[in-house]
């Protein structure tokens, strides 16, 4: 495989640091490179896992995708705030979030909310452009735009333990605590179990300021406020079992999150104050199993069945009275065949069954179901340098609702390529390209909300270019050890896109149609080092950059050169974006650097100075510290080793908005105790 | 060297950033049109601005000067947190003062219609449009008490408010999210919508007698009303916004109202159809409308422009624009006739979201000039 050799010398590196550096850096070596890659896949993505992923700052999975490459989050601040993904401009639901190998499903209104899925159960979070670039996998994968795979943490246990415990306990500003335990357990060689329970509350508050100058420079007004209603009270209960045996591995899992959460509104003139509540619950049972039958065909099977409920309370007298439940369901069942043909040519087929519906306490609610079926075939081939992934997506969609049923069968390609100019054995130079077409199927609400959806939409389409190339270099002494330059340019085209548009002048004044149209190019790099400038000291560093001009391509008519949408760039898509991640490792303590910085953003794509955003960037820094108890074996009851950690995120205090009207907090602080038996 | 390289690197994109402090929404002018003297000295556009946006703005044309500003409300209070605020829906002026009825801020701005300097704010959850009658304000507001019976129910009212103090002075509860309202003969009438009920519109017109303040009566008129307008013959002029499947928006005219039976007909254009109204105005024997009327069966907006002659009561010119040029206005969103010169200013709301524009057309119908206005120009208000 290509890319085995750069995987190497990283653990090298850790096999000596075991008793040099410490254990936190050692974790670190060991369990991570954000660039990391799998073997199987032909174009790398994306990652952050382990020591590295802990050590950033982050309440959320949400949080920590900051720090990757083309991606903008949409952030409406605080704790419990909706944080959702957007990559590479194509918007948020045309990403899929997969839940250890299983797709997060959100038929209601197809975002996930990445805000929701703490760090604390999780072992790596991956991105990756158009799909996972490997061939084994459900009909699913190949069937976004994007998607981000959070794989949770599997139980690993050290020579003669049988069981791992771990307690947490997280506390800092917004009056945030957040305690969990994970109880990990070996019941044989090959069944392993755990188990994590969590508690988050917070009362949200945070001071946010507003400050607005004349022309002249003089202050118009400069207001310092308190944002209300942003509390969250959350439980997460997770129960897996691992199991393997000679031909193969199977987990099962059950997920469970309830909260509730106040919804803090846009803050606006005469208004600071909000009532809206919102309830959650999500909960589903899934499980994966994969079979070597032999060394040429091996299967994979999935199945999945969630239950997600909602309810959404407005209490407040002066707007329209609210108190809507929706509750969904989704059944999933896949099974993936893989079958070497040949030496270097390997093939899959995948066939997934899905079924949603949607039901709510709305006045002439349509009930809608949705029954997809999806074949996927795919073939990988391998042939010296060159590495070539072909996949043909079949989608079959049957929509039933009260009123309407609709049908759609469609195909659509993705074709990944690699090329490794060098291969040597620590030096790799590679050129990888794709194309992807696919689309996304018009949401629930899209298509069936009160007074506002269409029943007539179509799909919203994209198609992906992608050209880059990759270079690493290793050393096995010196103080420079690993050096990482990343680069890819792309063009992408949203086309049918799905936008509200105005309607008549009644009170729901907005109507999805399929009118929009953008243009994306778009430039990425990447650039990490690793070095040692002293046998017990380690030092990381990681920067990237992306430049993002995503223009609205809707109204030709609308091109006034200052005003007009036409050839705008797109909301909230900023032209430069970027993150610096500094790591200094000595012994058992942890010194963190992260900055993050997005640039000037417009509310709509009509760029005007009314709808200027300012740019936002924040430093955040953490201190950690692990100590390791040298003679815990054998005494039940001591602890293994205890990490405490102190972060701060917005240093300087910077007062930003990433979504218009929704002040993010300032400087904030938050402390973590770790206890591992 | 490579914490230099951090700092190198922060520190270049912390100056690349140019993070300076953020203006208020700074004021633009734009010459526009000819200077014209006379009794009116200038109009006032209020813009809308999307809902959470808080881009409500005040725009204001000098004929004088003939010129065109945009966002005067932050030059002239800028003290004011978070300027004019969320959702402008009305706009009127009454002897000095200038009134705005800024919905989603539940607020009505009060200003010196001359300067638009701030007077005060009278506050009014969920406040809609306004009239006038003597000393006193009448607002139409969807947030009244609110009955559990067994469902929850909110009825909406119309305040009264003393336009020297600014303060509520009363409370009236009509129908279900009322919302033009006009004051005729020592009564007002509300135009109840029940807009927030689909399915289950309200029909009717709630009747106040002024001198009580309280309801007298309901005439049952066509569903999901909207503006409401009073001639100078005694009579009302109600838009219906329909439902956007069977029913289609109409207008319809209200006579004889201080009789027993008031009597209710549909306005219909020469071919006889309905005639779908979003805004219009009163000049001279004339009313001036726009409408765009979406269907669920085409998914288009139909866009028309109309003249409403007040003694035949039908339409007798479906266009008044003569040169073509409305082929460029996408949603006319507003309309108002500047008696003095019978220009006629129509807002285009355009896609709702982004900057709207207004056309000003002569007397002959041909466009003048065009500016870009704030998002969603709502209303218009001639100044004396």
């Amino acid at each position: 495989m290509i890319f085995c050799c750069v995987v190497f010398p990283l653990l090298t590196l850790a096999q000596e640091g075991e008793s040099v550096w410490g254990d936190s850096i050692v974790a670190d070596m060991r369990e991570v490179t954000v660039y990391g890659r799998q073997s199987e896949e032909i174009v790398p993505s994306q990652r952050l896992a382990g020591g590295r992923l802990e050590a950033l700052s982050s309440y959320s999975v949400a949080d920590a995708l900051r720090y990757f490459s083309g991606v903008q989050i949409k952030d409406y601040g605080g704790v419990g705030g909706l944080k959702t993904i957007d990559v590479r401009s194509m918007g948020t639901n045309h990403m899929g979030v997969f839940y250890d190998g299983i797709q997060l499903g959100n038929a209601q209104n197809g975002l996930v909310d990445l805000g929701r899925f703490s760090l604390e159960n999780v072992e790596e979070i991956a991105l990756y452009n158009g799909q996972k670039a490997q061939i084994f996998q459900s009909a699913r994968d190949f069937g976004t735009s994007g998607s981000v795979y959070i794989k949770t943490r599997r139980p690993k246990f050290d020579d003669n333990k049988r069981f791992n415990l771990r307690c947490i306990v997280k506390g800092g500003s917004f009056g945030m605590i957040n305690p969990a335990v994970v109880w990990e357990q070996r019941w044989s060689e090959c069944l392993s179990s755990s188990l994590s329970a969590e508690y988050m509350g917070a009362t949200g508050r945070y001071k946010f300021r507003y400050r607005r100058v004349l022309p002249s420079g003089v202050v118009a007004w400069d207001t310092t406020a308190v944002r209300q209603n942003g509390d969250i009270a959350a439980v997460r209960l997770e129960g897996s079992v691992f199991g393997r045996y000679r031909r193969g591995t199977w987990y099962a899992k059950g997920y469970y999150y309830d909260s509730e959460r106040g919804i803090p509104g846009a803050i606006v003139n005469n208004v600071w104050r909000f009532a809206q509540r919102q309830w959650d619950r999500n909960a589903f049972v899934q499980g994966q199993w994969i079979h070597h039958v032999s060394d040429r065909y091996k299967f994979q099977l999935s199945a999945k069945y969630a239950y997600d409920r909602l309810r959404f309370l407005n209490p407040d007298t002066t707007l329209m009275y609210l108190d809507n439940v929706f509750a969904q369901h989704e059944f999933y069942l896949s099974t993936a065949h893989h079958l070497r043909i040949a030496r270097g040519w390997e093939a899959n087929m995948s066939v997934d069954y899905q079924y949603n519906s949607l039901s709510a306490n709305l006045a002439d609610f349509k009930y809608p179901k949705r029954n997809s079926l999806l074949v996927a075939f795919a073939s990988q081939y391998e042939w010296g340098r060159f590495k070539a992934l072909a996949s043909l997506l079949g989608t079959n969609v049957f929509d039933v609702s009260l009123t309407e049923s609709a049908s759609l069968s469609r195909w659509t390609p993705a074709v990944y390529l690699s090329y490794a100019l060098i291969r040597g054995g620590d030096t790799e130079l590679a050129l990888r390209a794709f194309y992807k077409k696919i689309f996304r199927m018009p949401t629930f609400n899209d298509l069936y909300y009160t007074e506002v959806g269409n029943a007539h939409l179509d799909p919203e389409d994209t198609q992906q270019f992608d050209l880059g190339g990759i270079l690493t270099r290793d050393w096995y002494r010196g103080w420079l050890r690993h050096i990482e330059v990343k680069a890819d340019g792309y063009y992408n085209m949203v086309d049918n896109k799905i936008v509200a548009i105005p309607k008549g002048s009644g009170q729901y004044r907005w109507m999805m149609m399929n009118i929009g149209k953008v243009r994306i190019a778009g430039v990425e790099t990447t650039a990490e080092t690793v070095v040692r400038p002293h046998r017990s000291l380690g030092l990381t560093l990681c920067a990237n950059y992306t430049y993002q001009r995503a223009m609205d391509m809707t109204d030709p008519e609308d091109n006034d050169v200052y005003a007009g949408t036409y050839g705008g760039q797109i909301a909230y898509i900023p032209r430069h974006s970027g993150s610096v991640v500094a790591n200094l490792a000595w012994r058992g303590l942890s010194i963190n650097y992260s900055f993050v910085y997005v640039g000037e953003r417009y509310h709509t794509s009509a760029n005007i100075r009314e709808n200027y955003e300012q740019p936002w960037y924040t430093h955040d820094l953490s201190l950690s510290y692990r100590h390791i108890f040298a003679k815990w074996r054998g005494r039940v009851g001591l602890p293994r080793c205890v990490t405490v950690a102190l972060e701060c995120n917005n240093v300087f205090d910077q007062q930003y908005e990433v979504v218009l009207n929704y002040p993010m907090p300032g400087r904030n602080w938050k402390g973590i105790v770790k206890i591992e038996l | 060297m490579m914490w230099r390289l951090v700092i190198l690197v922060s520190g270049i994109l912390t100056l690349a950033s140019c993070r300076g402090d953020v203006m208020v929404f700074p004021a633009e002018e734009e010459e526009k049109g000819t200077v014209q003297s006379g009794p009116i000295v200038g109009f006032y556009l209020l813009n809308e601005g999307n809902m959470g946006s808080n881009k409500c703005t005040l725009d204001y044309y000098d004929y004088s000067t003939a010129t065109y500003t945009r966002n005067i409300y932050g030059n002239a209070n800028p003290d004011v947190v978070k300027e004019l605020g969320d959702v402008g829906n009305d706009l009127q002026i009454y002897g000095s003062k200038m009134w705005a009825v800024i919905n989603c801020s539940n607020k009505i701005e009060v200003m010196d219609a001359r300067s638009a300097r701030r007077i005060g704010q009278v506050e009014i959850p969920n406040c809609r449009y306004i009239a006038f009658d003597g000393d006193w304000a009448y607002c139409t507001s969807y947030a009244g008490p609110v009955e559990i019976d067994p469902d929850y129910k909110q009825r909406g009212y119309v305040a009264k408010i003393d336009t020297a103090t600014l303060e509520v002075v009363d409370r009236c509860v009509v129908g279900f999210q009322p919302d033009g309202i006009a004051v005729v003969d020592g009564r007002i009438y509300v135009a109840n919508s029940g807009g927030y009920m689909p399915g289950k519109y309200e029909n009717t017109v709630s009747v106040i007698d002024i001198e009580s303040f309280s309801v007298v009566g309901s005439i049952e008129v066509a569903m999901n009303l909207h503006r409401i307008l009073a001639d100078d013959r005694g009579r009302l002029w109600v838009m219906s916004r329909g439902d956007y499947y069977d029913s289609m928006a109409s207008l319809y005219v209200i006579d004889n109202l201080n009789g027993a039976n008031p009597s209710v007909c549909e306005i219909t254009d020469d071919e006889g159809r309905n005639v779908a109204v979003s805004a219009m105005c009163l000049c001279g024997d004339s009313i001036y409308y726009v409408g765009n009327q979406f269907s669920y069966v085409t998914y288009l907006n139909d866009v028309s422009y109309g003249i409403i002659d007040l003694d035949r009561m039908m339409v007798v010119n479906r266009a008044f624009v003569t040169d073509g040029s409305e082929q460029k206005i996408t949603m006319p969103y507003t309309i108002a006739v500047n008696p003095q010169n019978a220009e006629v200013l129509i807002g285009d709301a355009k896609n709702y979201v982004n900057p709207g524009r207004l056309y000003c057309y002569g007397s002959d119908g041909k466009l003048k000039w065009d500016v870009r206005t704030g998002d969603i120009p709502a209303k218009v208000c001639f100044v004396r």
